[in-house]
């Protein structure tokens, strides 16, 4: 039973939406509260995020590093444009492998659903290709984290 | 798909630019000739990135006179599913983790007595 849902829109967009037990305002804190993030925003198991810097405020800089403990890494910069408490977030971000990927452009909604939240991530790329190469990107985080469970069973 | 195959399969996809072919032939049949102008890149250098692919069982091919399109093989579609069923799962772990910092954020707030 999965509660989240992954699409691509149009040929520059990728929509993310999932539902959360919690209300809206945790939901929000747990996206911009550095403490509350590192807990959270890791990827793959072995990952952690020993730098998380997010200043809620527009123009408020982003910057999360990750490191799997084993010398590798990489972080991720962006910039806040809108914050409306407890509902909606408009952020630019880019990762930097190390050579910076186009701006992703974010707007991430947090609805009341019930006693729980509907959150709607709508990100907007610069073109197809970027949206392939951000995928991609994923799928390797994601291919590592099969590959880890992997070993693990053998 | 056999192990194999698949192991061939995400040895082909490890490098970005047969990523970006294989998600172009997703869109349509091409020839070299198409493939190496959108990428920038020599038609050796693309015949050579197309091989892998081949051999991977990812891209096919048909012969139309002189030419020779391309396309993406059924593998490679299913390759493509598992793609984005890979960045799904490592949201999907990223997100489960969140529910349990919200649960104990709950607990706090609870603990603490705050009525809201």
């Amino acid at each position: 039973m999965s509660k989240l849902a992954l699409k691509t829109e149009g040929d520059a967009h990728v929509i993310v939406t999932r539902r959360f037990a919690a209300p809206p305002e945790a939901v929000y804190r747990a996206h911009n509260d550095p403490r509350l993030i590192q807990k959270w925003l890791l990827g793959p198991e072995g990952w952690t995020m020993p730098v998380c810097i997010n200043e809620a405020k527009p123009g408020g800089k982003i910057r999360y590093e990750w490191t799997d403990n084993n010398g590798h890494g990489f972080y991720l910069t962006g910039e806040y444009l809108e914050l409306e408490p407890y509902s909606r977030i408009v952020h630019v971000e880019r990762m930097h492998l190390p050579e910076p990927t186009p701006d992703n452009h974010i707007e991430t909604r947090f609805d009341a659903d019930g006693t729980g939240t509907a959150m709607t991530m709508r990100m907007t790329l610069p073109d197809a290709q970027t949206r392939t190469a951000m995928l991609a990107t994923g799928m390797e985080r994601g291919m590592e984290a099969s590959y880890a469970r992997l070993e693990a069973m053998i | 798909m056999t192990t194999w195959d698949l192991d061939a399969a995400f040895a082909a996809l490890a490098d970005p630019t047969r990523r970006a072919i294989l998600a172009r032939l997703a869109k349509g049949e091409a020839t070299v000739t198409e493939l190496a102008e959108p990428f920038d890149m020599t038609q050796p250098a693309i015949s050579q990135h197309l091989k892998v692919l081949e051999d991977a069982g990812l891209v096919t091919g048909r012969v139309d006179g002189a030419k020779r399109p391309r396309r993406v093989a059924e593998a490679g579609i299913e390759a493509l599913d598992q793609w984005l069923a890979m960045l799904r799962k490592a949201l999907e772990k990223n997100y489960d983790r969140l529910d349990e910092v919200l649960a104990s954020m709950e607990q706090t707030r609870k603990k603490r007595g705050d009525k809201r």
